[in-house]
């Protein structure tokens, strides 16, 4: 069986992990209400989409 | 390998993806508005615009084409008799996708596919009311949710 002949190094292994960070979703303001959305979709709080209304979108109790 | 080969699987087998598809073309020729996945939405539109097509030739031949794929005659005779015509002047690009964002459950993107220009023909059937019914519309759904204050001023 083939085995590792060595334990990877604190640097090695930070550096195969220099690649792993995650990026934050690009977030944009919703025409309409204003609210943080993802961008080229329908707007989950109130909506709207392009000016229109795509979906009615009920009241969440928080 | 799938090199060049187009489309999406969709994680069926031929059969499944076939019958999907024909309960989808059925369900958006006959309802104009459907919400699905994005995914399929997308696959989607390829076979609705050939359906469409199909519509637009009018031909007997065209017309047996589209009942063997569409199920049900009255969503076939629907294409043939109302929406050929409304698209005699389009040349393609009948549908069009909105994104809804990920779906409560299983994360999976959704996506709404219409037909296109179903404003316009209502327009042409009732062209005072149309102005009147979309702010009163527009009004009555702002009412219902309190974040939606900017909307009026804009239409």
């Amino acid at each position: 069986m083939p085995l590792p002949k060595r334990k990877t190094s604190k640097c090695r292994r930070d550096k195969r992990r220099t690649h792993d960070a995650l990026r934050a979703p690009n977030l944009v303001p919703c025409p309409n209400c204003a609210e943080k959305i993802l961008p080229h979709r329908m707007c989950p709080h109130c909506g709207y989409y392009k000016g229109r209304a795509i979906k009615e979108v009920e009241e969440r109790k928080t | 390998m799938r090199h060049r080969k187009i489309g999406r699987r969709l994680s069926r087998t031929w059969s499944h993806r076939k019958a999907m598809f024909r309960n989808l073309v059925t369900s958006l020729l006959d309802r104009e508005q459907i919400i699905t996945t994005e995914a399929k939405a997308k696959e989607l539109r390829r076979v609705a615009e050939r359906m469409i097509t199909l519509g637009k030739r009018g031909t007997p031949h065209a017309r047996r084409q589209a009942l063997s794929y569409i199920r049900g005659t009255r969503v076939v005779s629907k294409l043939f008799e109302e929406l050929a015509p409304r698209y005699r002047d389009r040349p393609g690009g009948y549908t069009r996708i909105i994104k809804l964002g990920p779906r409560r459950g299983d994360n999976a993107p959704e996506a709404m596919i219409e037909l296109v220009a179903r404003e316009k023909e209502k327009a042409k059937k009732a062209p005072p009311e149309k102005a009147k019914k979309k702010t009163s519309a527009a009004a009555a759904a702002s009412g219902k949710k309190a974040k939606a204050p900017a909307k009026k001023q804009k239409k």
